[in-house]
């Protein structure tokens, strides 16, 4: 049986992480004199203080927070939950706002002498806080239609970032991801109605007590998986990405590779091991998993024939997103899925390529800003030109090849022996074949950015240092990561076992 | 109703259903699209969901329909960007719609019967609330966080549209209806329908405490009289920068989470109320949810700002 829930003051952590954004969102929209800006100079280290107390209370409690909505106890009513997973979640989404953020400062600025907002910086903070806080329901909720109303935030909101410059290929790429988007949030609200139908609960926790394997439950899980895949962008689901990642201002290219396809995964990962029971059958996990091998292999390949930085980048998240689905077949097994390494491994990969992709995305937007361009083709000379963002960028790289140390590393080596160990060698083939075409694609780039050539010259002022810096820190977070042990983490751990 | 009625109402709603998705003419699909969310109404009264049915015929049918209508006229002889699908395209997709459809029919015969419900659960503790209309609890006092939620969807929807404005034209009117000067029946309606839409409104926001109807539905008939003024050139389009306006769009967000954190003090926690003013509060919560909705749903239709703002 559960422990019964309390609200303390420790718990309201989790509503005021999810609210604090949408009162940033309504000071910008209410009081136009405000300055979008500087809301978000307020809310933003607000919202990472948050996050982080959060982390603190999961981790020193050594147990989940929990806090019931309007005390209406579900099934009628609704609950936060933190638990280690979801607290890492919160501090990894804070901490690369906060870089979005400390990034754009100077982008997105009104103008001087503008009583009111203009377009673009208002659109981009209001938009930021919103998917801010999206993110951080689908982190803490625990029922099924108060996951809907956050994608719908997310989607939203992503939406209109990517088409923020207004030109009619961004359009085309926003219309496009939109059309994705809603086909994935009708085939999830279509799921969460017949899992209603079928048991009358939407809560996590209770409907872990209730689930049987039938064909109802299996089918709404199902569907509900394939819409968070169209919305993860799972390879053959991708084809919305690549525009829509490479057209967005680089801040907001950033949070969306970094967090917003990571989002509706944490969903797929809490229908398929939070609420489903152990499957009889392992071969939905083996064809997640072939599906996500597909995405490394292909969308390797294509990101080495891209002529634009920004798109091979946006190629590379779909890889990328690949390896997280090696998961499901691999946290299989006696022990309880928390404490294999598949699904360690799996974590520290999604964590590992946000930190990794958000600097990538931003020494991007460093290169193209310095450059008035992102073709390839074109960097000879642009390490001298840019020292810091293309540092930042082999650094990040690293991460993505896995080669020590760096998060991805340590990340691609616990699913390879997660894959060795229970003798799914093709896995492993996989895993090694993508870090050798990951390999591809980054040098591609560094052997043109360290090239004797005329970029070193051409082009406007270089950028600020402070924003150089904000990348590298990145994508060193990103390399410090091959620091942590190997082996699965406690801190993941807690609140699993006594899953509500 | 009776069952050959609820026969023919079925009939209806997928011969509609075929035509929207057959027929040539935009204009013509759009006016299926309206029927068809008239029709489900309808299905919805059949099911004995009223609350239901009243906001699929005010969203459903009406504002989404005003929305397409106006998309359909500034598309104007616009044709699609790229050629259309061609005939494989199309029977695969078709195909596989009709799979998924049927795989749906299949999984509803195959669900308990009678269902799962909340439905008791939802009337047990509705006295906490004073309220006496069960959908009004869950939108309000259950699942209040969703309902606050859905509101701020709203918002961001609102900005989306503006966003695609361009930029020296942020923060003044959207240009609503230029096209001619307004045929005087439109003006006559106008003048003639907004007094009794603004009763019907009014009823529907009071009633839904302790009967179907709500702040949603009665905001939506207040939209669309305002939008109906603004078409026939009686009221002007507010500056989408306009402070009143701002204000608008922000007071239901902001009195539904200021009463929700007084909750930490009065009552048990955020989003409580207090039992003996739960209702007082909950109708306060609606009627600034409607300011809001008025607001966003009139302003999304009239679209972004197409004028210099007045500086």
């Amino acid at each position: 049986m559960m422990p019964v829930p309390v609200n303390d003051a420790a718990s309201l952590l989790l509503v005021l992480a999810v609210l604090l954004p949408i009162l940033g969102l309504c000071a910008m929209l209410g009081l136009r004199g405000l300055h979008p800006e500087r809301v978000a100079r307020v809310a933003v280290p607000l919202g990472v203080a948050l996050a982080v107390a959060v982390l603190v209370e999961v981790w020193t409690g050594g147990q989940a927070l929990h806090y019931t909505l309007g005390d209406w106890e579900p099934p009628l009513g609704l609950r936060l939950r933190a638990d280690g997973l979801s607290a890492v979640m919160l501090v990894l989404s804070a901490v690369i706002i906060l870089a979005a953020a400390l990034f754009s400062q100077r982008q997105f600025r009104t103008p001087e002498g503008i009583a009111g907002d203009t377009r673009a910086p208002f659109t981009f903070w209001s938009m930021l806080m919103a998917m801010w806080s999206a993110l951080n329901l689908v982190f803490l909720g625990e029922d099924l239609f108060n996951f809907f109303v956050a994608l719908e935030l997310l989607t939203f909101s992503a939406v209109t970032l990517v088409c923020l410059d207004g030109r009619t290929a961004t359009l085309h790429a926003a219309l496009r991801y939109l059309l994705f988007a809603l086909l994935g949030s009708v085939l999830y609200l279509l799921g969460v109605a017949l899992i209603y139908g079928r048991y009358g609960v939407l809560d996590i926790g209770l409907l872990h007590e209730l689930v049987q394997a039938d064909p109802v439950t299996l089918a709404a899980v199902a569907m509900m998986t394939v819409g968070l895949m169209a919305k993860a962008s799972l390879f053959p689901l991708h084809l919305w990405l690549p525009p829509a990642h490479a057209g967005a201002p680089p801040a907001a290219s950033a949070v969306l590779s970094a967090l917003v396809v990571k989002a509706p995964f944490f969903l797929i990962l809490r229908l398929w091991f939070d609420l489903l029971p152990p499957l009889p059958s392992p071969l939905a996990g083996q064809l997640l998993a072939a599906l996500g091998a597909g995405a490394i292999l292909l969308c390797s390949l294509v990101a080495l024939r891209q002529a634009r930085l920004k798109l091979l980048i946006a190629y590379s998240t779909v890889a990328q997103i690949g390896y997280l689905f090696l998961m499901f077949p691999l946290a299989a097994g006696p022990l309880a899925f928390w404490e294999t390494i598949g699904w360690t491994g799996g974590v520290l990969q999604l964590v590992s390529h946000a930190f990794a992709k958000a600097a990538m995305f931003l020494a991007a937007g460093l290169i193209a800003e310095t450059l008035g361009h992102d073709r390839i083709g074109e960097f000879a000379g642009l390490a001298r030109r840019l020292p810091v963002a293309v540092a930042a960028f082999a650094l990040a790289g690293l991460s993505l090849m896995g080669l020590p140390p760096s998060g991805g590393f340590n990340a691609k080596l616990l699913l390879l022996s997660a894959a060795a160990a229970s003798g799914q060698w093709w896995i492993a083939a996989v895993i090694l074949a993508g870090g050798m075409l990951a390999a591809g694609y980054v040098f591609r780039v560094l052997g043109a950015a360290m090239a004797d050539g005329p970029a070193g010259e051409a082009g406007g002022p270089p950028s600020p240092l402070a924003r150089q810096l904000v990348v590298l820190a990145l994508a060193l977070v990103a390399v410090a990561l091959g620091f942590v042990p190997l082996q699965p983490f406690a801190l993941l751990g807690i609140g699993r076992e006594v899953l509500p | 109703m009776s069952e050959p009625f609820a026969l023919l109402l079925t009939l209806l709603v997928l011969l509609t259903a075929g035509w929207i998705v057959t027929v040539r003419e935009r204009r013509a699909a759009v006016f299926g699209f309206i029927a068809y969310g008239l029709l489900l109404a309808l299905v919805w009264i059949r099911l004995a969901a009223v609350d239901v049915a009243l906001t699929e015929a005010a969203i459903g049918g009406g504002a989404t329909g005003v929305l397409l209508l106006r998309v359909s006229a500034r598309l104007g002889s616009i044709r699609g960007m790229s050629a259309p699908p061609g005939l494989a395209t199309r029977w695969i997709a078709g195909v596989l719609c009709a799979g998924v459809s049927l795989a749906l029919m299949a999984l509803v015969l195959a669900l308990p019967d009678p269902a799962p419900s909340l439905a008791a659960a939802a009337m047990e503790p509705i006295g906490r609330t004073g309220l006496g209309n069960p959908v009004t609890a869950v939108l309000l006092a259950y699942r209040a966080l969703d309902t606050f939620l859905e509101i701020i969807v709203l918002l961001l929807a609102l900005i989306g549209v503006w966003s695609l404005g361009a930029d020296r034209f942020w923060g003044g009117e959207p240009a609503a209806w230029r096209t001619g000067p307004p045929s005087p029946a439109l003006v006559f309606l106008a003048r003639v329908l907004p007094p009794f839409g603004i009763v019907i409104a009014g009823y529907l926001f009071w009633i839904g405490a302790d009967e179907p109807g709500g702040k949603f539905q009665a905001s939506t008939i207040l939209a669309a009289m305002w939008l109906l003024a603004m078409m026939a050139g009686l009221a002007p389009p507010p500056r989408t920068g306009a402070r009143g306006l701002r204000a608008a769009l922000v007071a239901g967000p902001l009195v539904f989470l200021a009463i929700g954190f007084a909750g930490l003090w009065w009552a048990d926690g955020f989003l409580a109320y207090p039992d003996a003013f739960a209702k007082p509060l909950i109708i306060l919560i609606e009627a600034a949810l409607a300011v809001s909705i008025v607001a966003a749903l009139a302003l999304m239709v009239a679209g972004p700002a197409e004028r210099l703002p007045r500086r």
